[in-house]
């Protein structure tokens, strides 16, 4: 049983979170009773409709929580452990001690980081350069004709072939370059961002500009600090999709020492290549399915890690975009 | 009464832009151009990039009207006319991609497309927010989780050697694969994508949940609605064009079928089971060298695809919703 609870952690800061900040509002109502949340015209729920409520829920939670908490147990499992269990009840560190000996692995993580944290960067100045770019359609002569180019890239994209011989003719094959540029500014982000900056009251920019302020000073003084949900949202979108990426490197780069995290755990977990390659040699070889769940772990961190800080953005940001678009 | 408003609303935009008219016809268009320069030059990089990483790769489709050989490039290889489409056609194999795709996505429209809709009728009918807003941060995750882990982790779970077979083993059905069984394949594939998008899905129609006007619900409790009438009723009415809307892109995406998803397991499972029009364009294109015929391939699934949601849109304006475009 102690082994339970160290596979927890890493899931913890969101439930935590979660926890946290609900916590004062429980007593409270504690003490109104439950009925609070219920306006007054609505029926008192019958117990048996509860009941099959809570057992649906608990179901779709459960579903959803298992699988991470087992290739977590599973990453932690020692030689000895007993596996066939729904979770395995031994722990030790052997296998994250064997990969990050090796240096398949650790390559493969800073390459995965370094796409992430230019892409995402790149991404998002572009992003907002154009959608401000684009805000005003009826001022800027010809935007809006660049606006609808754009938005038709949403609808027919040009597929595999020509895609990849562009990257062949541009010379970016076997270079990072071609994971961070083609992905480069979403057609979908820059409408939600594009979106975002005009819910601003035009009133703002108008004073801004009779001022004497210039598009750049009011892009960067007034519009920026006031889109920060969206820029979170968009952000997080933009890292995500650089972190997960895994069939522009598999299309464009063919040197296994410039390949991605996501390309190392198709090679090694499913399809099963043998792992002596990515462990270190001189430590003890741990089960080869607590190595396989150890980097899977080690992929999914990063996400684990930033979602509960821009989780609470969501709904805010996504929506003021995407709901008029 | 929102069609009164949109008519409103409508009738002030045509003003809106006569005035616009007016006004253009003082100013010349040189100088509007060049009194916002800064806005051209926010625009640029954007539009550079939309150029070369989306429109360049359109035109890259000649290639499909080409006996294409890397070597001699766009500009050598020599001119087929319709060669590559005539060999589609009679291609077995081009028949079981584009049979195998149309299964997947009736599949997903029939049970992954309504699955976000029930789970955000059950969760908007919670009464009690904190259990609503854990349960939501819960079933969002695995949408910020990539396929190969998602498949790395399910392979795990379902797979020879996870705790489902274990099961199995121990009611005495040995050799239980989910993961490799090419008979349910489609299904798993439909699971996957419910659980990974389930949750966020559920965005959307949480916002147009909210945005239905609590007097209906009191009004229908008046007259007597229980629950479950006042969701069939008053929820679901409200629901209908966010449905329409997200049916008719659905629709427009209905020959792109998790495209890396399928790609990913094509290895464990099989052509037979998992080959769809994508990955046939990359394993004949790119792996194979056959590049005309699968650009051609490529392009012809663009081309319907753009005609779907055009086609879907219009059917959905004609039945009274707002559509996309």
């Amino acid at each position: 049983m102690t082994t339970m609870t160290a596979p927890e952690t890493p899931t913890s800061p969101m439930a935590s979170e979660a926890a946290g900040s609900a916590r004062p509002p429980r007593t409270k109502r504690r003490r109104r009773g439950p009925a609070s949340d219920r306006p007054a015209w609505m029926g008192r729920p019958s117990v048996p409709v509860q009941a099959l409520k809570a057992l649906v829920i608990g179901f779709i939670v459960l579903v959803m929580l298992y699988p991470f908490v087992y290739i977590i147990a599973m990453s932690f499992a020692s030689k000895d452990a007993q596996t066939s269990g729904f979770l395995p009840t031994s722990f030790s560190l052997d296998a994250y001690q064997a990969i990050l000996a090796g240096d398949i692995v650790t390559r493969s993580l800073l390459i995965s980081a370094f796409v992430t944290i230019v892409g995402t960067a790149l991404s998002l100045t572009c992003t907002v350069m154009l959608a401000y770019g684009l805000s005003r359609t009826r001022q800027v002569p010809g935007s809006r004709a660049i606006l609808l180019l754009v938005v038709f890239t949403m609808f027919f994209g040009a597929g595999i072939i020509p895609n990849y011989l562009l990257m062949k003719n541009l010379g970016l094959l076997n270079t990072l370059w071609s994971l961070i540029l083609p992905g480069l500014i979403s057609a979908f982000n820059m409408v939600v961002v594009r979106n975002f900056f005009m819910s601003i009251p035009a009133s703002l920019i108008e004073s801004a500009r009779i001022d004497g302020a210039s598009d750049f000073r009011i892009l960067w003084k007034i519009v920026l600090p006031l889109s920060r949900p969206v820029l979170a949202v968009v952000g997080l979108f933009a890292a995500v999709g650089y972190w997960n990426s895994y069939f522009s490197a598999l299309l464009y780069i063919n040197d296994s020492s410039l390949w991605p995290v996501q390309v190392v755990l198709n090679q090694y977990v499913i399809q099963g290549s043998v792992l002596t390659d990515i462990i270190g040699s001189d430590v003890p070889t741990p089960p080869s399915q607590s190595v396989q769940m150890a980097v899977v772990v080690l992929a999914t961190l990063p996400i684990l890690i930033v979602y509960p800080f821009i989780q609470r953005h969501f709904t805010k940001g996504m929506l003021t975009g995407a709901i008029k678009g | 009464m929102t069609q009164l408003q949109t008519r409103s609303a409508r009738s002030a935009a045509r003003d809106r832009r006569r005035e616009d008219a007016a006004r253009r016809h003082r100013t010349p268009l040189g100088t509007r151009m060049r009194r916002e320069w800064r806005m051209y030059a926010l625009i640029l990089p954007g539009l550079l990039f939309f150029l070369l990483f989306a429109y360049v790769p359109i035109l890259g489709n000649v290639v499909a009207f080409q006996a294409f050989s890397p070597f001699l490039g766009i500009e050598g290889s020599p001119w087929v006319g319709f060669d590559n489409f005539v060999r589609i056609v009679s291609d077995p194999e081009v028949v079981r991609a584009v049979v195998n795709t149309i299964q997947i996505a009736v599949l997903q429209i029939v049970f992954s497309f309504p699955a976000p809709i029930l789970l955000a009728l059950l969760l908007n009918s919670l009464l009690s927010s904190r259990v609503k807003r854990v349960v939501q941060s819960i079933v969002y995750l695995p949408h910020f989780i990539s396929w190969v882990i998602v498949i790395s982790i399910w392979q795990q779970i379902l797979g020879g050697a996870g705790p489902v077979a274990g099961l199995f083993e121990s009611l005495g059905v040995d050799g239980v694969n989910i993961m490799s069984n090419p008979d349910t394949f489609k299904l798993l594939v439909t699971s996957q994508v419910i659980w990974k998008d389930i949750g966020w899905g559920t965005i959307i129609f949480f916002a147009a949940i909210a945005a239905i006007p609590q007097e209906l619900y009191e009004a229908a409790a008046v007259d007597g609605a229980k629950p479950w009438r006042q969701t069939w009723h008053v929820t679901l009415p409200g629901l209908v064009p966010v449905i329409s809307l997200l049916l008719v892109l659905t629709v427009g995406n209905v020959l792109t079928v998790g495209f890396e998803q399928l790609l990913l397991q094509q290895p464990i499972v099989g052509a037979d089971a998992a080959q769809v029009i994508d990955t046939f364009v990359y394993f004949r294109g790119v792996v194979g060298g056959d590049w005309g015929i699968s650009a051609a391939a490529g392009l012809i699934k663009g081309v319907i695809g753009t005609l779907l949601v055009l086609g879907a849109n219009r059917l959905a304006k004609r039945m009274g919703t707002e559509g996309v475009l």
